[in-house]
C-alpha cells in the first residue's frame, strides 16, 4: 500500500499521519410534499408559503407519515446495497430553536429504516469500498434569517418538515479525494434513483464531516472532531485539510485533541470550535408517541426493488462489456444519469467510439465553458448523432466537424443544414484535389525541391497548405495520398 | 317547560325530534342557567350569543335525522374550536384562537349539536382538582368547598350543575372518570385509538383520549357513538368496527364474568370505598353477572410508571409553547431569555413541575433507569390485563380512593394529589376503556363512583354492564343549586 500513489499522508519530521474521515450526509428526499404533512416542498418559494399547521406545530396537530418518502428512503437503501429494516421507529430529538416549531425534530435514532450497506468508489489506483453504517429519515428544520434586520431574526418555515435522509458512512474514507469521489458517487446513485436531486447550491445535499488523525500503521482511531453542515465538496475538502493538519500539529506539539463540534469558516478557510463535548446538547431522544413504529412488508420492499433502474456500477459494467469502452470512459459517462442517457441516445444511431470521444471531449469542454449542465446542452443527442454520422460517412472532416459543432452550440441547429448552408462539405473529388495540389506545389517550387532532396519533414507543410487553400474542406486522407504521388 | 335543564340528553333529543321543544328553547334554558352559575367558574369562554343564533338557524330548517339535533353543548377547553379561543387552561394560550376544529368536536357539530362555550380544566389537563387552571378553580355543585375533580373539572361541574346537557372531556390518567366520580356523573374513557386526538391540545400522546361525560349511561353511549371515528389525521387512530352504542345498549348482562382485582384493595383505603365496592359486587350479581377474583400483580407500579411516562411525553409536547409562533410571549434580551421568561410566566407551577420531571427522566444517563424501565413496566401492566381477560369479560373497581376533597386540601402535596389517580391510571397505561358510574354516597353525602374496565374496543360491553348496574344502583345526585341566588 505504501506504493499507493494516491495515499494521502500528512508528514511531520519523522512522523506520517493518516486521516480518518466519516461523513453524515443529509440528502433532501425528492418528494412533492413533506415527511409528515401535505405542504409543498418547492425550492425558492416565498417565505412561509409552504407551511401547514403541522409544520408550524399548532396545538393538537399530529404528524402523518408520507408513504412516498418512505419508499424513497427504501429505494436509496437498495441503491446502497443496504439492509432494509422492516420495522423502524421515529424518535423525537428535543431541542429549542426559533426555526424548530415543535421544539423537537422527528428523526430515527435507535431503529433506522436502512441498516448497513456500501458504496464503491473508482479511484485512480483502483476501486475502494466505503461502508454505510445506516440511513434514516428525519425532518428538516426551518430557516433563521439573521441579516434582514439589525435587531430581529426572521424565520422561514418553508423547509420545516421537509424529508431528509441522513446517510452515515463508516469511518472508511482516508483523503479529501476519496471524500470527493464518495459524495459524487452517492449523489449519482440518488440521482439515478430519483430519490434526491443532489443540488448542493439549493442545500439538497450537505454533510457533517468527522475527522480524526492517527500515526500511519496505527489501528486505533484518534479523537475525532465533527465539522458541521458543510455544503460543497470543495469546502469539505478544504475543511478536512485544515482540520487534519490542525490535529496533527496538536499531536506533534504533545497536546491532546478535544472531541468537539466545529464550524468551517469558508472565508478564513479554517475550522473553529462551536461547542465541546461537555456542552453537547442532551437531545432526550425517545420514541415519538404520535407515530406508531413503521412496519413494511417483504412485498412492499420487493415491489420497490422492481422499480430500481440500472445503477452506475451496473451501467459501467455494461458499457465496458457491450461498447468496449475503457473503464475511464465508462466512469465518466455513467457518473451522471443525464450524461449516460445522453450518451445512450447518441449511440442509438451513430458510432460508439466517435460518440464517446465527442461527448467526453468537445461537448464537455463546450458545456463547461458555458457553465451548462448536460440537460441544458444546446446540442441535442439527436443532432450530435447526426454530426458523428457526417464524419463517419466522410461528408465532413473531423476538423470541419469542430467548426460545425461550434455553430451547433450557438443554437440547436441540424448539422446537415449547417454543412449545406456554409458549403462545408468535404472535398473528396480526386480531380479537384489534384488541381489544388498542383497549384500549391507550383507556388512553392523551392520547398518542393528541398523535399525531393530529402527534407521529408516538409510533407506536413504541404498538407497544411492544401488544407488552408481548401478552407479546411479537403479530405485529408486523399490529400495525403495525392501529395505523396505528386511530390 | 321550566325543567328543560333537568332533562337527560336522550330526553332532549326525543323532545326536539318530536317538536315538543325547539333548539332555541333548549339552548336558551342552558344559556340562562349557565349565566346564573358563574360562581361555579365552569366556563373559561362563553359563546352564548353565537349558540342562540345557531339554535335559531337550526329551528328555521331543522334536520331531525341527526343524532344531536340542535342540542347545545359546552366542551372542555382542551379541544381546539375554530374561531373560538382555546386555552387549555393556560396563560400561555390565553390569546390563542384556532383556525381549525378538532375531529371529535367536528363529529359532534356534524350531528347537529351547538357549541355554547369552553369549559374550565386543569392547565394542559395536568391535575386532579381543576386547581391548576390559569382561570381559577372550579366549584363542585355538590358542595361549595369541594373540588369537582380534574382535569375535566369544568366539564364535570357543568354536567352535574346542568349547565350543559352533556359534554366531552379528555382522560390521560383519570381526567374523565375521577371528576365524574366526584360529581355523581357518568364518564367514559374509550379505548386508546377510538377517538381521534387531532385538534386536542396534547398532554401525553400515548395516553390521551377524549370521551363523553353525562348524566347517565345511555347519554354517554349516544355521545360515544358520535365522537368515535377512525381518523387518518391521527396516526394512532384505529380502524375497527364501531358500534351504534346507544342502539345496542342492553341491560342483559346475565352470565357476564366480572373480575375483582385483589391488588386494588390498597393500604389505607377508606372503609366507605371498600363498602361501596362490596355493594357494587352485589349489584353486579343482582344483574346476573358472575364475580371472579382476579390478580393484576403489577398494579402497584402503575402510578410511578404513569408519573414517568406522562411527564416525559408532556415535556416534549409542551416544547412548542415557546413564545415564537403563537400564544403568550414575554420580552427577553435574546432568544434564550425570551424562552425562559415566556415559559416561566406562561406555565403554572404544576405544568413546570411535570416538564421538569419529564425532562429529567429523558435525560441521558437517566433514560434507561426511568423512561425505558417505565415502558417495560407498562408492558407488564398491559400483560396483567390481557391475562385477566382470558378469564373475565370486565373488571370492577372503585373509581377513586376517596370522595371529592376540599379546595386547597392537596395543593401543597402533589404526591397525595397524584395518589387520587391510583385506580384510573392503569387503564390508560393499558389503553383500555373504562367507565365511572355514580354508585353511592359517603358519610358526608358526597358521591362515590365505581369503575368498570373493559377489553380493548369492547366499549359496548362495559356500557351494557354500567347500564344494568345503573338501574339497580338508582343513584340520586344531591344538588341544591346553592350557587344560584
Amino acid at each position: 500500500m505504501s506504493k499507493n500513489k494516491s495515499e494521502y499522508l500528512i508528514n511531520r519530521q519523522d512522523n506520517q499521519y493518516e486521516v480518518v474521515i466519516g461523513l453524515e450526509v443529509h440528502a433532501q428526499v425528492t418528494s412533492q410534499s413533506k415527511l409528515f404533512s401535505t405542504s409543498a416542498t418547492k425550492f425558492g418559494a416565498e417565505p412561509n408559503t409552504q407551511v401547514s399547521l403541522v409544520d408550524a406545530a399548532f396545538p393538537g396537530m399530529l404528524p402523518v407519515i408520507n408513504e412516498y418518502c418512505v419508499k424513497q428512503a427504501i429505494k436509496t437503501g437498495i441503491g446502497l446495497k443496504a439492509k432494509i429494516n422492516k420495522r423502524s421507529v421515529f424518535d423525537r430529538k428535543n431541542y429549542f430553536y426559533a426555526d424548530l416549531p415543535q421544539g423537537y425534530q422527528i428523526s430515527q435514532f435507535k431503529d433506522p429504516i436502512v441498516g448497513e450497506g456500501k458504496v464503491i468508489l473508482d479511484m485512480p489506483d483502483g476501486q475502494k469500498e466505503v461502508g454505510i453504517e445506516r440511513l434514516h429519515l428525519e425532518q428538516d428544520a426551518g430557516k433563521s434569517i439573521h441579516d434582514l434586520d439589525p435587531k430581529n431574526t426572521f424565520v422561514d418555515l418553508n423547509r420545516s418538515g421537509v424529508a431528509l435522509m441522513e446517510i452515515v458512512s463508516k469511518p472508511d474514507l482516508r483523503s479529501p479525494d476519496e471524500v470527493n469521489a464518495y459524495i459524487k458517487k452517492l449523489r449519482s446513485i440518488m440521482r439515478y434513483l430519483g430519490t434526491c436531486d443532489g443540488n448542493m447550491q439549493e442545500g439538497s445535499l450537505r454533510a457533517d464531516v468527522n475527522v480524526s488523525v492517527r500515526k500511519k500503521g496505527s489501528k486505533e482511531f484518534g479523537t475525532r472532531c465533527e465539522i458541521k453542515n458543510v455544503n460543497s465538496i470543495k469546502f469539505m475538502q478544504m475543511a478536512i485539510e485544515y482540520e487534519a493538519n490542525r490535529q496533527v500539529d496538536l499531536i506533534e506539539d504533545g497536546q491532546t485533541i478535544d472531541q468537539e463540534t466545529r464550524l468551517f469558516d469558508t472565508k478564513k478557510n479554517e475550522t473553529r470550535s462551536m461547542r465541546s463535548k461537555e456542552d453537547a446538547h442532551d437531545y432526550r431522544y425517545f420514541p415519538d408517541p404520535d407515530l406508531l413504529p413503521l412496519e413494511v412488508s417483504d412485498d412492499f420492499i420487493e415491489n420497490l426493488k422492481s422499480e430500481i433502474p440500472e445503477l452506475p456500477d451496473e451501467k459501467k459494467k455494461r458499457f465496458i462489456e457491450k461498447f468496449k469502452l475503457s473503464p475511464y470512459e465508462a466512469n465518466i459517462l455513467v457518473s451522471d444519469i443525464e450524461t449516460s442517457n445522453y450518451f445512450e441516445n447518441v449511440i442509438k444511431k451513430s458510432d460508439v467510439k466517435l460518440a464517446t470521444n465527442w461527448i467526453i471531449g468537445e461537448l464537455f469542454a463546450a458545456l463547461n465553458e458555458k457553465n451548462l449542465e448536460i440537460t441544458e446542452s444546446p446540442v441535442s443527442a439527436g443532432n450530435l448523432s447526426k454530426l458523428i454520422n457526417l464524419i463517419k460517412d466522410g461528408t465532413i472532416s473531423g476538423k470541419i466537424a469542430k467548426t460545425v459543432f461550434e455553430q451547433m452550440m450557438e443554437g440547436n441547429k441540424d448539422p446537415k443544414k449547417i454543412v449545406e448552408e456554409k458549403g462545408l462539405k468535404q472535398e473528396s473529388d480526386p480531380k479537384a484535389l489534384e488541381a489544388l495540389i498542383d497549384k500549391v506545389i507550383d507556388d512553392n517550387r523551392d520547398k518542393a525541391t528541398e523535399y525531393k532532396s530529402g527534407k521529408v519533414k516538409l510533407f506536413g507543410f504541404f498538407v497544411g497548405q492544401v488544407m488552408k487553400v481548401s478552407g479546411g474542406k479537403a479530405n485529408p486522407q486523399l490529400v495525403n495520398e495525392i501529395l505523396k504521388k505528386k511530390l | 317547560m321550566s325543567d328543560i335543564t333537568k332533562q337527560s340528553l336522550s330526553g332532549l333529543v326525543e323532545n326536539i325530534k318530536s317538536k315538543k321543544l325547539s333548539s332555541s328553547e333548549v339552548t336558551k334554558a342552558f344559556v340562562e342557567r349557565s349565566e346564573k352559575s358563574k360562581e361555579l367558574n365552569a366556563y373559561i369562554t362563553e359563546d352564548y350569543t353565537n349558540a342562540l343564533n345557531k339554535a335559531k338557524k337550526f329551528d328555521e330548517k331543522p334536520n331531525l335525522d341527526l343524532k344531536l339535533p340542535g342540542i347545545p353543548m359546552a366542551v372542555k377547553d382542551l379541544f381546539c374550536t375554530k374561531d373560538l379561543k382555546t386555552t387549555a387552561g393556560s396563560k400561555i394560550l390565553n390569546n390563542f384562537v384556532p383556525t381549525y376544529e378538532s375531529t371529535v368536536t367536528q363529529n359532534i357539530w356534524n350531528e347537529g349539536a351547538i357549541l355554547m362555550g369552553k369549559l374550565n380544566c386543569d392547565e394542559f389537563a395536568m391535575g386532579s382538582s381543576n386547581e391548576t387552571s390559569f382561570f381559577g378553580n372550579v366549584q363542585n355543585p355538590i358542595d361549595k368547598n369541594l373540588v369537582p375533580g380534574g382535569s375535566s373539572g369544568g366539564s364535570s361541574s357543568a354536567v352535574a350543575a346542568q349547565l350543559t346537557p352533556i359534554t366531552i372531556g379528555t382522560d390521560t390518567g383519570g381526567s374523565i372518570r375521577q371528576p365524574a366520580s366526584f360529581t355523581g356523573t357518568v364518564g367514559l374513557k374509550p379505548t386508546y385509538g377510538s377517538c381521534s386526538r387531532y385538534g386536542i391540545v396534547a398532554f401525553a400522546s400515548s395516553l390521551d383520549q377524549a370521551g363523553p361525560m353525562a348524566h347517565n349511561v345511555k347519554d354517554c353511549a349516544l355521545l360515544q357513538e358520535v365522537i368515535s371515528t377512525y381518523d387518518e389525521k391521527d396516526s394512532t387512530s384505529i380502524d375497527f368496527k364501531r358500534n351504534e352504542y346507544s342502539k345496542e345498549l342492553t341491560k342483559d348482562i346475565k352470565g357476564k364474568k366480572i373480575g375483582i382485582p385483589k391488588e386494588y384493595r390498597v393500604d389505607g383505603m377508606p372503609k366507605e370505598i371498600e363498602d361501596l365496592w362490596k355493594k357494587g359486587i352485589e349489584y353486579a350479581k343482582d344483574c346476573g353477572a358472575e364475580i371472579i377474583d382476579i390478580s393484576l400483580p403489577h398494579t402497584n407500579y402503575a402510578l410511578p410508571t404513569y408519573y414517568i411516562v406522562a411527564p416525559a411525553e408532556a415535556s416534549s409536547n409542551l416544547a412548542r409553547y415557546d413564545g415564537v409562533k403563537y400564544g403568550f410571549r414575554a420580552d427577553g434580551e435574546n432568544l434564550i431569555d425570551m424562552y425562559e421568561k415566556t415559559r416561566s410566566e406562561g406555565f403554572g407551577a404544576e405544568v413546570q413541575r411535570r416538564i421538569m420531571i419529564g425532562t429529567y427522566v429523558l435525560s441521558s444517563g437517566y433514560y434507561d433507569a426511568y423512561y425505558l424501565k417505565a415502558q417495560k413496566v407498562r408492558k407488564l401492566i398491559k400483560n396483567d390485563f390481557d391475562d385477566a381477560y382470558k378469564k373475565v369479560d370486565a373488571i370492577l373497581t372503585p373509581s377513586t380512593p376517596s370522595s371529592a376533597f376540599k379546595i386547597g386540601e392537596k395543593t401543597n402535596d402533589p404526591v397525595s394529589m397524584y395518589l387520587n389517580d391510583i385506580f384510573t391510571v392503569p387503564v390508560n397505561l393499558a389503553g383500555l376503556p373504562g367507565i365511572s358510574i355514580p354508585a353511592g354516597h359517603d358519610a358526608k353525602g358526597y358521591p362515590l363512583g365505581l369503575q368498570i374496565i373493559g377489553k380493548a374496543f369492547d366499549e359496548q360491553n362495559i356500557l351494557n354492564i354500567a347500564y344494568a348496574m345503573e338501574e339497580k344502583i338508582n343513584f340520586k345526585n344531591n344538588i341544591t343549586d346553592w350557587w344560584i341566588k
